[in-house]
């Protein structure tokens, strides 16, 4: 028997599926071989990101402790490396506490509802010349809907788990994740008009100079976007652990709590891949054909280090800071960004509407001209607020003086 | 359409990761914004004062230890002044330089964690704190050097302090100034410039002098709002008319001028270690105490000291016994902690916690 799959299926630019299809078509009706390949690529993505995620873990606690002269994780496996594991397995076999008062179907759907659209990311994510799992047309506007339903889910988790503090987190994080939608989704706008297209391997091929260096602000914009939408420090609002004691998701024990945190870890990694796909010219480098996925991961791999050093270094803003940060610089300056690449763009462009790499090297002339701007004029705005250190003025009142009650 | 809000009590504490132990709040916010707070405490009482009364003078000491169990060392302090005083005893030279050391280096640690926490309170994951830790530890193995426990030290007695140092003390003591000069140099450029800190803790929270008078606060907090007062320079005991150093302030009395006076302190701390160092000479470190302590009965003794929150004092009467008839403590962070109404009303959740943080209570002395 043989399955063919006709190229309107959203699936046939899948090598990956293709083969399995065929392979197992020989042995299975075609419904069912149809069926196990998908399964096979679900099983490959969904490994792909708790993997991504129990690495990103270790890496993170290991590499944080480097950072404040501690060792980190070293007890289990080779440098600490099962450790993970470990506490997976912990988890899994600790009480799973439902609070008595709690919304109990809405407390449950959450730890999926949070899972879910970090895997989902990952399927139009190319690892490799011809790899994305779902090379779809729409790929960055597919990302940012998928990606916006994590607001919901904490909300859900604050709202259902009638504790105080999860509300809160809630609150905040759902007034976090919407501020910064915008500017994230705005300063895509720029990569995808240079890159003509939405998909994200062609948003890869687009890039013959990397997009970091021809948009360099919405670079910025993006990833301290996706760093506040992926709530770790310095926008730790809706879980800011010394305030909130874990935020949203305060109630959650055992698996739940396992499944969140898998998705907060994977949703580093995944941003990460994201992030080197739209600015760090993806799976390009030496030996693409051959070596296109060691690229892809070691820079996918920088970027998560760049999240985690971060993380080890700044202190929380206050949520009206933060808000303020969202619309005050982020929206204006992914703003201004758009409308210079959108005039860039339009009389860069040949009669094809492609721009050349040469076209690419002028964009990213004016437009570190535009960013360095961005931040001088910020940087003083905010120079203002923060006002110098005052040393030793105060008077020193006189032995046996009265202090007159003040009003 | 409107919609119906009311204002919402949370409890903070006494299981909260900010709290630095078992305080509670009782705080109702509308939204963010504080609209009242109840400070409420008691939860780790342990009866020192009554207990003080059933040990002899000298075992008094380990009580003092587990009062803010960060600056142990000033605690002894103030408790054996109180004694000294009772008896009339009078502290050998030698003795009296290892206190006012002992007390600077304790003070040092103390203010490290102080600083440490305010900085975690604001949310940096630990880095700062793990880096004034580093430091800290290094003090508490000089103090295991002297006296073999590193939190509950019982170093000093009544008449002096129990061991004299130990031959290795004094090279490590001088490696670890040096060490200590760089990281905390490192510290300094961390956070004394740092935009995020700044924005945070700048006029947040202030604290103005009358209200702080008029509350009886003292210490690094009392100095944040202006007044330059400190007992080691009102009252000097021990060395301290032997030594020099100034006494830090600032006019603004917010959050960021009470992390202020907490780092300029560390400084002047070491300047203090630095004299001692340079000052202290062979002798003897105790006076000639008998085992068994009776001061005449109904003697008083008040023994103050500028512990690393405030002012600390012991007051102690004798009935002529072996122990205290009654040992009251008079503990800094307890009265600071009657202006957290004042400090905290009108401001929001996040700089509250920050705001504790930079108060720098320890409930093992607020509640005694």
């Amino acid at each position: 028997m043989n399955c063919v799959i006709g190229p309107d299926n959203i699936l046939y630019q899948t090598p990956m599926f293709r083969e399995i299809y065929n392979l197992v078509g020989h042995v299975l009706p075609c419904w069912l071989s149809y069926f196990v390949a998908g399964l096979v690529i679900i099983l490959v993505l969904a490994n792909a990101v708790l993997l991504g995620a129990a690495g990103f873990s270790w890496a993170e606690r290991k590499l944080i402790g480097k950072f404040q002269n501690r060792v980190g994780p070293n007890r289990w496996g080779p440098f600490g490396l099962l450790q993970p594991i470990a506490d997976l397995l912990k988890l899994l076999f600790k009480e799973d506490l439902t609070p008595g008062t709690a919304d109990r179907i809405v407390f449950l759907l959450v730890p999926i509802l949070m899972v879910a659209p970090v895997m989902l990311v990952l399927a139009v994510v190319p690892f490799a010349k011809d790899t994305a799992l779902a090379n779809l047309n729409v790929g960055v506007l597919y990302i940012l809907a998928v990606t916006s339903v994590t607001s919901i889910a904490i909300f859900m988790a604050g709202w259902s788990s009638n504790n105080r503090f999860a509300l809160f987190g809630a609150a905040r994080g759902v007034a976090v994740l919407i501020s910064y939608e915008v500017p994230v989704v705005v300063s895509l706008l720029g990569v995808v008009m240079v890159a003509g297209s939405m998909s994200l391997a062609d948003v890869v091929t687009a890039q013959t100079l990397p997009f970091i260096i021809v948009q360099p602000l919405a670079f910025f914009v993006f990833v301290a976007g996706t760093t506040a939408e992926l709530n770790r420090t310095p926008f730790d609002m809706a879980e800011a652990e010394s305030e909130l004691i874990a935020g949203y998701h305060t109630e959650y024990s055992g698996i739940k709590f396992a499944m969140i945190q898998a998705a907060e870890f994977g949703g580093v990694m995944v941003a990460s891949g994201v992030i080197t796909t739209l600015f760090l010219s993806g799976w390009e480098g030496p030996v693409a054909h051959w070596l296109g996925w060691l690229w892809f991961l070691i820079k996918t791999m920088i970027v998560a280090t760049i999240f985690i050093w971060v993380r080890a270094t700044f202190p929380r803003l206050r949520i009206d800071q933060l808000l303020a940060f969202a619309w005050k610089f982020l929206l204006p300056a992914s703003l201004i960004n758009l409308f210079a690449t959108s005039l860039e763009v339009y009389f860069l462009r040949d009669a094809e509407g492609m721009l050349t790499r040469g076209d690419l090297g002028i964009m990213t002339g004016i437009n570190l001209a535009i960013t360095v701007a961005c931040f001088l004029l910020f940087g003083s705005m905010v120079r203002k607020k923060v006002r110098p250190v005052v040393p030793n003025r105060a008077p020193v009142l006189p032995r046996g003086m009265t202090i007159v009650e003040g009003d | 359409m409107t919609i119906r809000t009311e204002p919402m009590t949370v409890n903070i504490g006494p299981q909260h990761p900010s709290t630095h132990g078992v305080f509670r709040l009782r705080v109702t916010f509308d939204g963010e914004e504080i609209l009242q707070v109840e400070p409420i405490f008691g939860y780790l009482h342990r009866g020192t004062e009554k207990l003080a009364e059933e040990r002899n003078y000298t075992q008094v000491v380990t009580l003092t230890d587990r009062l803010d169990y960060v600056s142990s060392m000033i605690n002894n302090q103030a408790y054996c002044l109180a004694v000294e005083q009772l008896l009339g005893a009078e502290v050998p030279l030698r003795g009296k330089y290892l206190r006012t050391l002992t007390a600077e280096l304790q003070r040092i640690a103390a203010h490290l964690m102080g600083i440490g926490f305010i900085i975690q309170d604001l949310g940096a994951l630990g880095t700062p704190l793990m880096y004034c830790f580093r430091s800290r530890e290094r003090i508490l193995d000089l103090f295991e050097m002297l006296c073999g426990a590193r939190i509950t030290v019982s170093y000093m007695r009544p008449g002096g302090v129990y061991f004299d140092t130990p031959p290795e003390f004094w090279p490590a003591l001088d490696q670890f100034l040096v060490d200590f000069e760089e990281e905390f140099k490192e510290l300094e450029q961390l956070l004394l410039e740092n935009e995020i800190i700044m924005v945070r803790t700048r006029g947040v929270s202030p604290l103005p002098l009358d209200v702080a008078i008029n509350c009886s606060v003292s210490g690094p907090v009392l100095r944040a709002s202006g007044l330059q007062w400190d007992w080691r320079k009102e009252e000097p005991y021990d060395a301290y008319d032997q030594v020099e150093f100034d006494v830090p302030t600032s006019p603004d009395g917010d959050n960021y001028a009470r992390f202020w006076v907490r780092i300029q302190e560390i400084r002047q701390s070491m300047r203090i270690v630095r004299q001692c160092i340079a000052q202290i000479e062979p002798g003897p470190v105790r006076a000639e105490v008998p085992l068994v302590l009776r001061p005449e009965p109904g003697a008083e003794a008040y023994g103050r000291v500028e512990a690393s929150k405030g002012e600390l004092a012991f007051y102690l009467i004798s009935d002529g016994g072996i122990s205290p008839y009654r040992c009251k403590i008079r503990s800094p962070s307890l009265l600071n902690l009657t202006v957290t109404e004042h400090l905290l009303v009108g401001f929001n959740l996040a700089d509250m916690i920050v705001t504790l943080g930079s108060v720098d209570i320890n409930m093992g002395e607020v509640d005694r």
